[in-house]
């Protein structure tokens, strides 16, 4: 015997955790890493199931008397009305290719994090209750069982994935865990087990037009806030307007670029682009959200919020709408509005009252991305930049999950960073495009409560920013996601801190030159524009390193 | 051979087996993947462990100061403050380091190269290492209670600023930090 205990010995701890399969691994709701329950008058408000009090750390629940029927038939009518679901189920080989691919795997070290665990939640009921092989060998085939405790881990896992599908990129058979979690949360709907940053926010969006459940007035006062704001650093007082009808064109942004910070610089960006080439088009208080939780929520919540946008278009007569930088929002458009809503046959398919350019992506949608728009008039030579307005930054771009995988959309963003601003590095190949790490904070992640659990998922994307940092001095991460405008600043303020958030136009409107304005001495922040021209190392202008 | 000279040769595989400890604190399947994965962008965590556990080693070896061990236990600790760890849990891997010593050199001692005494002053100098560890994991719990606070102000940031405004006619400085 050595004179000497071994450290673990003498610590009287247990380092390695206990090797239980997962089955048998419990949840243990830690504070920091789960949400809130629902109130119940969010519930009330959409008409969901089950509105109560309770909390997800204690013991019971409140389930209705006949739980597990429910469940059961509900999981039913969903194999039957979606094939891909049932698909999904039956056909995963447990290769592992997703294991470790998700973000909230890669940063937080649970296992059951990994993606094909995440679905396997699901898939252990399935087969148990929907499968004779299962009913049969029970465990030996993986089926369980469906106990409470299933269903408050579905509760913890199925809001620990941001729906972000980077786990179905390298999935051979192309399984959407994406598509799993959102019918998990469907059945956790039916039970009234809704988180309350969800449902709350689809409440307001539903009730008052916006997520964050500011009245018209306020709306437009915020408005009139950044016009103000516009006309100091300008000295142009740019006029949008309201409801109006007859307007060519309906804009909708996401309401976090109208209250909250630094969204609100990207909407200034948005109302000067609007100005400086005239174009005819109105903003509605009623539809006055882009966004929408109901893609968190469900199915039928979200064909709801779609449907608003629409009917306002109808109402004001517009020819089609134009939409602001927002993630989720163009999933809804360009996955489901179409045999949701769609099609949109009372509007016309946009074409460009500045280039002429015909939207024909846009055809049955009838909505153009911002991004696609601004980049069409730069192409055009439309507009006046002076990207030397931007030399204070440096600039990487993150891609949001929604636009890249579920719209492929990647060269428009970074066609309009290069010539918005001079210094642009690309993040590492595997962290970027259809590759690209999640934010940690999306499909209704953000709230505040949840703030461990984000960090842990924005890691793998933070790690990728801070390679950047360290490399090029990069101290702006671009993004077209007003989520990630809300929780990247957080991300970055933990794991990188000196690199601040901002979305494309705001950029844009730094560089923008508007005809009649005076002479700039500040950024749309407020801050102040030193020295202009090219500093010491730097790269040429619209030269990209990477 | 000196301790220092054989804590200087062995450093890989001191290295190593600290790894692999701390590795290990983490549920199987993860420690595997921890340890196989080699791209640093498709394996942050452990990129990060092996970079942090390099530079407090070769810092510790040194005899370096605080704040130039301050950076490698950082890059750990930060981790780890959010991940699910008590906080005992959480700083508890720098102790690993003298389970690692102790494995890699007991066949050192059993040949007579290198002291229990040696060994056990080795281990006082982990101790001091650790308490470093206990600093940067309530300096990484502080900001983040720090972060949420100023993430919650900016979320309604932008109508705090008018309604104070309208109030008292201009933006204050406090409102906008
Ligand atoms: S969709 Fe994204 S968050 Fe969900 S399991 Fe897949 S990789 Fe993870
Ligand atoms: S990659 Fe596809 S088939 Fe393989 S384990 Fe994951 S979901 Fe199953």
């Amino acid at each position: 015997m050595s004179r000497i205990s071994k450290p673990e010995e003498l610590m009287k701890i247990n380092y390695r955790p206990p090797k239980t399969g997962w089955m048998d691994t419990p949840v243990e709701f830690r504070r920091g890493t789960w949400l809130y329950a629902a109130k119940p008058k969010s519930l009330e408000v959409l008409e969901l199931p089950n509105p109560r009090e309770w909390s997800p750390e204690e013991e019971d629940w409140k389930l209705p008397e006949n739980w597990k029927e429910i469940l059961l038939q509900g999981l039913k009518e969903r194999l039957e009305r979606f094939r891909s679901l049932k698909l999904f189920l039956d056909i995963c080989v447990r290769c592992g290719a997703c294991a470790d691919k998700c973000h909230f795997f890669l940063g937080s070290g649970d296992p059951k994090n990994m993606p094909v665990l995440r679905a396997e939640l699901l898939r252990s009921i399935y087969r148990r209750d929907f499968t004779t092989t299962g009913k049969i060998l029970g465990k030996l085939v993986g089926a369980r069982d469906l106990t409470v405790e299933v269903v408050k881990e579905w509760y913890y896992y199925f809001y620990q994935c941001t729906e972000c599908r980077r786990c179905s990129l390298y999935c051979p058979f192309g399984i959407d865990t994406a598509e799993i979690t959102m019918l998990g949360r469907e059945l956790l709907g039916l039970l009234g087990c809704y988180p309350d940053w969800t449902v709350a926010s689809a409440a307001n969006c539903y009730r008052v037009g916006n997520h964050v459940g500011i009245e018209p007035h306020a709306f437009r006062d915020m408005v009139e806030f950044c016009v103000d704001e516009i006309e100091n650093i300008t000295g142009i007082r740019v006029e949008p307007t309201f409801n109006r009808k007859g307007a060519e064109i309906l804009f909708i942004a996401p309401s976090g670029d109208v209250f909250a910070d630094p969204g609100i610089y990207t909407f200034m960006g948005y109302l000067m682009l609007f100005h400086e080439i005239g174009l005819d088009y109105t903003l509605s208080t009623y539809a006055s959200e882009g966004g929408n939780f109901g893609l968190f929520t469900s199915h039928e919540v979200m064909k709801r919020l779609n449907a608003k946008m629409y009917a306002e278009a109808k109402r004001l007569g517009v020819k089609w709408i134009l939409g602001g930088e927002c993630g989720h929002m163009w999933r809804v458009i360009h996955q489901y509005m179409d045999t949701m809503n769609g099609p949109a046959d009372f509007l016309e398919e946009p074409v460009s009252p500045i280039t002429g350019t015909k939207f024909e992506n846009a055809k049955s949608t009838k909505m153009v991305h911002i991004c696609e728009f601004t980049a069409d008039l730069i192409r055009h030579g439309k507009l006046n930049l002076d990207p030397s307005r931007n030399d204070h930054l440096i600039v990487t771009f993150h891609d949001s999950c929604n636009p890249s995988r579920a719209m492929g959309f990647f060269e428009e963003p970074r066609y309009i960073l290069k010539n918005v601003c001079r210094n642009f590095y690309e993040m590492p190949e595997n962290t970027i495009k259809e590759n690209t790490f999640c934010c940690g904070s999306g499909a209704g992640l953000n709230a505040d409560e949840n703030f461990e659990m984000r960090m842990r998922g924005g890691f793998p994307r933070a790690n990728a920013v801070r390679y950047v940092h360290q490399k090029y001095g990069v101290n702006l991460l671009a993004c077209i996601c007003a989520i990630d405008r809300a929780a990247l600043p957080a991300l970055m303020d933990y794991w990188v801190p000196g690199v601040a958030v901002a979305g494309v136009h705001e950029l844009l409107g730094n560089a923008l030159v508007m005809k009649g304005e005076k002479e700039r001495t500040t950024t749309l922040r407020g801050e102040p524009l030193e020295g202009k021209g090219k500093r010491e190392g730097e790269m040429e202008p619209g030269k990209d390193d990477a | 051979m000196k301790l220092p000279q054989v804590l200087t040769d062995r450093k890989p595989e001191i290295i190593a087996r600290w790894f692999h400890l701390v590795v290990s604190t983490y549920p199987p399947d993860t420690a595997k993947f921890l340890l196989q994965e080699k791209d640093p962008f498709a394996n942050p965590v452990g990129q990060a462990l092996r970079e942090g556990l390099e530079g407090i080693y070769e810092g510790w070896l040194k005899g370096v100061s605080e704040k130039e061990l301050y950076p490698y236990m950082d890059r750990i600790v930060r981790i780890r403050a959010v991940q699910d760890f008590s906080p005992s849990k959480a700083v508890g891997f720098v102790l690993l380091l003298k389970e690692a010593l102790r494995q890699e050199l007991e066949p050192e001692i059993k040949k007579g190269h290198v002291s229990w005494e040696d060994l056990e002053y080795a281990y006082s100098l982990v101790d001091r290492v650790q308490l470093l560890a206990f600093d940067v994991y309530a300096k990484c719990r502080e900001e983040l209670y720090e972060i949420r606070v100023k993430e919650i102000k900016n979320r309604v940031q932008k109508l705090w600023e008018r309604v104070n405004k309208e109030i008292t006619g201009e933006v204050r400085p406090e409102d906008t930090q």
